[in-house]
């Protein structure tokens, strides 16, 4: 039997203690005195943070009272359910103090000390100020109290243990409010200060790993979203006027926000004030734009590309064009879309499977919708048909196997 | 609209005329309301179909209205119903049931509020005809086990769950098998007084 040293055996240990521990330290107690939570202007302006925090999306379940909770969130380590934000006394914050609700945001813990999953998004929210914090908790006071039990998380071991959380927080999280950068405009300070914590973007459009963290979420570089399967694309570098009125529309001419991103545009941004969306658009603007996707893998083969242009033609050209260009305003352009060329390409199976609308919203209240086609095409034909279009009129990518369809058909969104 | 609307006639058919082969329900004719609270349940999960609720997520209600004027006011004929594959007495069973009901089961006639014709009446209340039997038997299946719900006072849900099987299949099969008169429009009044309280219905 081989041994362990000592040694090792005992760093191991004092850092598993010192982790636990460091992932529990107490959170020093925000004293900045609490304003009068009944004035409608700060409850007015608490409404508009929760749609920039786009609260209501996760804490609503599909057709029920707003705020009252039980969504179920999938994540990799199981089911975590939203809970009642109503201030109903007995299943609500009905017995929440301002205190309770900033150490939850900022802390990422309850009202009774229990530390929270980071599905709520505290890592990105601790940066929110304080005055936005009571803001928010003005405005969830007004709310009607909805009597409705939270649902226990369907957690498997050992993420379903607080000690899990400790760890997790000792690696991961750093509380601290958002510190504005001098040299920098207030426009974009109040962009990055929307983007990085109530907008909370690194929640998606960063890659998380396997602990569900995204240590690099500030950059913004993209990632697969867990359970979702579709991929949040990398925002640094869009164009700050154009990104706005995709934010606002939905729609450019060239281009639809679709999946989960259409539903943040139904329910948040398109509501969010001119001027917040182009600081948004600004502060993406500076951020480094990534390197386009390098075509490393393999090109479709000649048989490929022959079938999947017989399927384009038959299912895709009536709308996009024999020459792949679209409609403006209609049916997005697939030549040249960075959208079709994005690896992985989870979005387009996941577009060409389900069918998709871009949101309604005031700018463009009827939106063109693709329809799906999983009944009728097979993992081959959506292969060869998305291999074509992305190395077709100067397109170039790497082909789609019908291994990476098969991967994404199963998964359904919530 | 129909340009806007290709994401529902893929599979719903040309104009949304789906024929009664398949299983995606002809929604070309039916009643505004009802249609706009099918999109609405689809969208808000109480009607579930994972595919719909995708599709249907980012659309506000306004939308939704639209899309359902644009296909209820489709006036456009249907295609004659496949023969049906089931011997006599499930069809006359059927008959019975749609045409009659069946009063000491609590059973009322599927005629007493979907008209005389069975082409629907109003705004709310959709027609059974011209539909494929796959769907027809899913529907009644789902009203039977809740996983399909309405407003409540849920007058289907109550209907169905006094429905054995093999009533759903009667019914299912007999409605299918139905020609469709031209024009198929839907009644303005409901033949007598409703026989239960249905929240969907105004």
């Amino acid at each position: 039997m081989r041994r362990v040293p000592l040694g090792l055996a005992g760093a191991v240990l004092l850092l598993a203690v010192a982790l636990i521990w460091l992932g529990a330290r107490d959170d020093e107690t925000d004293t900045a005195a609490v304003p009068d939570l009944t004035r409608p202007e700060l409850i007015e302006r608490g409404a508009y943070l929760a749609r920039a925090g786009n609260c209501q999306a996760c804490h609503t379940p599909r057709g029920e009272r707003p705020y009252s909770g039980g969504r179920g969130i999938p994540t990799p380590f199981g089911t975590i359910y939203s809970s009642n934000l109503t201030p109903d006394p007995a299943t609500g914050l009905g017995a929440w103090s301002a205190q309770d609700f900033r150490r939850a945001l900022h802390h990422g813990r309850s009202r009774d000390g229990r530390l929270l999953y980071p599905a709520f998004p505290y890592d990105a929210y601790t940066q929110i100020r304080t005055a936005d914090a009571d803001a928010l908790w003005a405005y969830l006071r007004s709310l009607k109290a909805v009597n409705r039990p939270n649902r226990p998380h369907a957690l498997r071991f050992p993420y379903d243990r607080q000690v899990a959380l400790r760890v997790w927080r000792a690696l991961y999280f750093r509380p601290g409010r958002f510190a504005a950068q001098t040299q920098q405009s207030a426009e974009w300070n109040r962009g990055a200060y929307l983007v990085q914590a109530l907008g909370h973007c690194g929640a998606c459009h960063a890659e998380r790993n396997a602990w569900g963290a995204s240590p690099d979420s500030a950059a913004l570089g993209g990632g697969l979203m867990p359970m979702q399967n579709w991929y949040a694309p990398p925002l640094g570098g869009a164009q700050a006027e154009s990104l706005a009125r995709l934010l606002r529309q939905g729609v450019s001419d060239n281009a639809a926000l679709l999946g989960p991103m259409a539903e943040v545009v139904l329910h948040s941004t398109q509501r969010l004030s001119e001027a917040d969306l182009l600081a948004m658009g600004r502060y993406l603007q500076s951020l480094p734009r990534p390197a386009g996707p390098a075509v490393s893998g393999q090109r479709p083969s000649a048989l490929r590309m022959e079938r999947g242009l017989k399927l384009y033609e038959t299912h895709c050209a009536r709308c996009h064009g024999d020459e792949g260009r679209g409609v403006a305003g209609a049916y997005v352009a697939l030549a040249g879309n960075p959208a079709v060329l994005e690896e992985p390409p989870a979005n387009l199976v996941q577009v060409v499977l389900g069918g998709a609308f871009a949101p309604s919203t005031a700018g463009n209240p009827r939106p063109f919708g693709m329809p799906p086609f999983a009944v009728e095409l097979s993992d081959e034909d959506i292969a060869a048909v998305l291999s074509y279009i992305r190395n077709a009129w100067g397109n170039q990518a790497a082909t789609v196997q019908p291994l990476d369809v098969q991967r994404w058909r199963g998964s359904v969104r919530p | 609209m129909a340009q806007r609307l290709l994401a529902c006639t893929g599979c719903h058919g040309k104009d949304g005329r789906a024929a009664g082969d398949g299983y995606y329900p002809r929604i070309a004719g039916k009643p505004a309301d009802y249609l706009f609270r099918q999109l609405r349940a689809f969208r808000d999960g109480q009607r579930p179909y994972a595919l719909m609720t995708q599709l249907l997520a980012p659309l506000d209600d306004r939308y939704l209205h639209d899309i359902a004027r644009h296909f209820a006011a489709l006036d456009l004929p249907y295609a004659p119903q496949p023969p049906s594959r089931v011997d006599a007495a499930t069809l006359q069973h059927g008959e019975l049931l749609a045409r009659q009901g069946d009063a000491a089961r609590g059973l009322p006639a599927c005629q007493a509020c979907h008209g005389r014709a069975l082409t629907g009446v109003g705004a709310d209340v959709p027609g059974l005809l011209g539909l494929p039997v796959d769907y027809l038997n899913a529907q009644l299946g789902a009203w039977r086990t809740g996983a399909r719900r309405a407003e409540a006072p849920d007058c289907m849900a109550q209907i169905a769950q006094r429905l054995a099987p093999q009533d759903v299949n009667a019914l299912a099969h007999w409605l299918a098998a139905q020609p469709v008169p031209q024009p198929a429009r839907a009644a303005a009044s409901a033949p007598g007084t409703a026989p239960l309280r249905c929240g969907s219905m105004r």
